[in-house]
């Protein structure tokens, strides 16, 4: 059912990926996201896949939570690899009417369902290890600079915070108004497009409704607790780098450089 | 043959996860025509799982059940058509409204059955009056009325479908005292007219003493206990062992007994009074019919 979806889970553990500094955590992880688009042929690739494998065996969490957080994607994978085999030059491999695959099409279709499966994987080994207020307090600092231009920072972290607090709360909320209309007889699986559209009715309204009702209670109870805003707000936890936040840092650079290098030295594979 | 009986009733949440938890163990019972239940158990015990099994909104683990000896799952296409005879009345059942008007909100489930315009208007101003609402309110917007009455809609809504079994879980919760009075009786009275089985899920003993037949404790994950209400709230030490405890007059009547009284079990205040008054030379009770 709808409780079973892995969405931005924290799972606490205690390996070194738990520990490392949110910011730094999550810099990598763009970096690295970024580097599974640079890799363009099979060997710089082959190092991106290997890495992602490593991080998700360091941070300790059972493999089938991660695959669980691929389910989501995996028409959108199958889908557009799918696609993209019949896209590309090259070698004819297999003719089909005016369809044909080619080897060029077979590597990007790799390709894609590759980076599309690592990228899920990375986002989710960082959702996965880092506390939803971790990750809100060091989007809030990775943001800073932007303070110059007028952006409300802290206010936009504590949006997100307050966001993703509520996911789970929310996501309870529709189970529930969906038992309850299921009881009266509501009729959620069958009937055409436009049926299905018109069965949501009756439980957006009301979720609509108590979302709202919760937004209210939660300004309250914030403005009782005399919050006004980031302005001289000071932190209960001040985050620090560490020595091995460093040598991480460092040593993800040196393998970015090597999947330069392989790309320069080896053919591309893909453009 | 029993209306609704279940045989060996399991239900495991996250089953092949590490969230695993069995939170209905191997339940069997059997409910007849006409019964008005107590179902209590302290939270977490497995009571909401339960009724939720018995109108097929939780599919069981293993096991059976029954309604009037046809196993509800033995098509699962056709699971609808249980939940209209087995109707329930969720926990803060007020959260569902979504209607423009009050009458059109509880006219859901029975067009949700397929009766006409009309039949289902005819139902929802009936189950209207069961839970007292005024006329005029029918045509106000849900959303406009105060917590009671939004509750009172809710209601209304599924007695409006004309259950053979109607599973309310905490109908009372969050209500002023009067209010709950109110609501327990006209609860009880829709059931002395209407003459269909009731499922009371309650943390109020006392609401269960007044109005239940027969009680079912469930205690972490299994029933426990299912016997007619005196029988069940005779038994204080076991309930209290269990998380619960028996109304405050059954305990008092129960402490008299002990220091050599000649009282017997009570469950009410009105029951205490008849066996109290004479003892003390007062006669009858005022307003004892």
């Amino acid at each position: 059912m709808i409780r079973d979806v892995a969405l931005g889970q924290y799972i606490p553990g205690k390996s070194g990926i738990h520990r490392m500094d949110p910011r730094v955590k999550i810099s990598l992880t763009f970096l690295f996201i970024i580097f599974l688009f640079v890799g363009s042929n099979y060997a710089s690739m082959g190092v991106m896949t290997v890495l992602v494998a490593g991080i998700l065996l360091a941070t300790g969490i059972p493999l089938r939570q991660y695959f669980k957080s691929l389910k989501a994607v995996l028409f959108v994978v199958i889908f557009t690899s799918v696609l993209n085999l019949f896209y590309g030059s090259g070698q004819v491999l297999v003719q089909w009417g005016v369809m044909q695959i080619t080897e060029g099409g077979v590597n990007r279709a790799v390709f894609i369902a590759l980076r599309i499966v690592c990228l899920m994987l990375l986002s989710a080994a960082l959702t996965f290890t880092t506390s939803p207020t971790e990750l809100t307090d060091a989007i809030e600092r990775l943001l800073k600079p932007l303070k110059i231009f007028h952006v409300k920072v802290h206010e936009i972290a504590m949006m997100m915070t307050i966001a993703l607090r509520f996911v789970p709360t929310l996501l309870e909320e529709t189970d529930k108004i969906m038992s309850a209309q299921k009881a009266r007889g509501a009729d959620l699986e069958s009937g055409g497009l436009m049926q299905r559209v018109k069965a949501l009715i009756p439980i957006l309204i009301p979720l609509f409704v108590s979302a709202f009702r919760r937004a209210y209670d939660l300004a309250m109870a914030m403005e009782c607790r005399c919050y006004h805003g980031g302005e001289g707000r000071t932190r209960m936890k001040v985050l620090k780098a560490k020595k091995s936040d460093a040598v991480a840092v460092i040593g993800a650079l040196l393998l970015c450089a090597g999947v330069i290098l392989l790309n320069i030295f080896l053919p591309g594979t893909v453009r | 043959m029993a209306l609704i009986e279940t045989k060996d009733l399991t239900y495991i949440y996250g089953e092949g996860t590490p969230f695993r938890k069995v939170a209905v163990d191997s339940v069997s019972l059997k409910i007849e025509k006409g019964e008005f239940i107590g179902v209590i158990g302290h939270t977490g015990s497995g009571k909401s799982t339960l009724i939720q099994t018995l109108n097929g909104l939780l599919r069981p683990t293993s096991g059976q059940i029954l309604l009037d000896g046809r196993d509800i799952w033995e098509d699962p296409k056709k699971i609808r058509s249980v939940r209209f005879r087995v109707g329930m009345v969720f926990q803060y059942p007020e959260y569902q409204l979504f209607e423009e008007t009050v009458l059109k909100d509880i006219c859901f489930g029975p067009k949700n059955m397929g009766l006409s315009d009309e039949e289902a208007e005819q139902r929802a101003r009936k189950a209207a009056e069961f839970v007292g609402l005024a006329p005029e309110l029918l045509e106000k917007s849900p959303f406009d009325l105060s917590g009671g009455q939004k509750r009172r809609v809710a209601i209304a809504g599924v007695i409006a479908m004309d259950p053979d079994v109607l599973i309310l879980d905490e109908p009372t919760a969050g209500l002023d005292p009067q209010g709950r009075d109110v609501l327990l009786a006209q609860i009880s009275g829709y059931h002395k007219v209407r003459e269909n089985t009731i499922l009371l899920v309650s943390h109020s003993m006392e609401d269960i003493a007044r109005t239940a037949d027969r009680i079912l404790v469930m205690n972490d994950s299994k029933a426990v206990m299912f016997e007619d209400t005196k029988t069940v709230f005779s038994r204080d030490t076991q309930l209290e062992a269990m998380g619960l405890r028996v109304p405050e007059i059954t305990k008092i009547m129960a402490s008299l007994k002990e220091k050599g009284w000649p009282v017997d079990t009570a469950l009410t205040m009105e029951e205490a009074l008849r066996q109290l008054m004479p003892l003390l030379g007062k006669g009858g009770v005022p307003g004892d019919s």
